[in-house]
């Protein structure tokens, strides 16, 4: 087994609303890009809402957390504070220019821009080599 | 009480698992360390690193390693 897996202090959590609307599927892809990219690994945010309490403790263990809210309305900010998270970066995609629709057809510009905020709200968090638990050593 | 010190084997897993059978023996309390190293088994437990420590079915830390104090903590619980 390799002496380089498990937690290494530098894990990002990426939440993302995951919303019903363009900005939140946009939240959605930016996570599943910044996952595929490294710089942090994509997490249940429903587990953390759904209370479930192996999702409650790792956000509230892992050192750095990136919310990723579609619109103000902040399902995900929302989500970790009633679960008793208070620390954690937060990014609000309609705060970045994108407007908010129905319009399911994602612009990739957008994800983009999505990506470089969530990016540079993290600015200093370090750089995440930690892997999820699911998916080999240590995850 | 049933303890599980989730992890596939690496040297931080295997840390925490001494740590913790160390706590045990030291707080002389009765109880039953698993290793749980099977990673969909691991998975069943929504934990977001490895090593994570479970005691009585609930999962006390993710992703570190305990100190020897913080496991006494939960044993007292």
């Amino acid at each position: 087994m390799t002496q380089e897996c498990c937690a290494s202090g530098k894990a990002i959590m990426i939440l993302a609303c995951s919303g019903g609307s363009n900005v939140g599927q946009i939240a959605n892809q930016a996570a599943i890009e910044l996952t595929e990219e490294a710089f942090g690994t994509m997490y249940c945010l429903a587990g953390i809402g759904g209370g479930l309490q192996g999702f409650i403790q790792s956000a509230k263990d892992v050192p750095v957390i990136a919310a990723i809210d579609g619109c103000a309305v902040g399902c995900a900010r929302a989500t970790l504070k009633r679960a008793g998270i208070d620390a954690f970066r937060h990014v609000v995609l309609t705060e970045l220019g994108i407007e908010k629709n129905k319009n399911f057809r994602l612009n990739p510009e957008d994800v983009r821009r999505a990506k470089e905020a969530v990016r540079a709200a993290c600015n200093g968090a370090g750089v995440a080599v930690f892997k999820p638990a699911a998916g080999g050593c240590c995850g | 009480m049933n303890i599980k010190v989730l992890g596939p084997g690496c040297p931080k897993c295997q840390q925490t698992e001494r740590i913790v059978k160390e706590a045990v023996a030291e707080a002389g309390v009765a109880a039953v360390v698993e290793k749980v190293t099977d990673m969909l088994q691991i998975a069943d437990y929504g934990v977001f690193g490895t090593p994570s420590v479970v005691v009585d079915g609930e999962v006390k830390c993710v992703g570190k390693i305990p100190t020897k104090e913080e496991v006494k903590k939960w044993l007292k619980h």
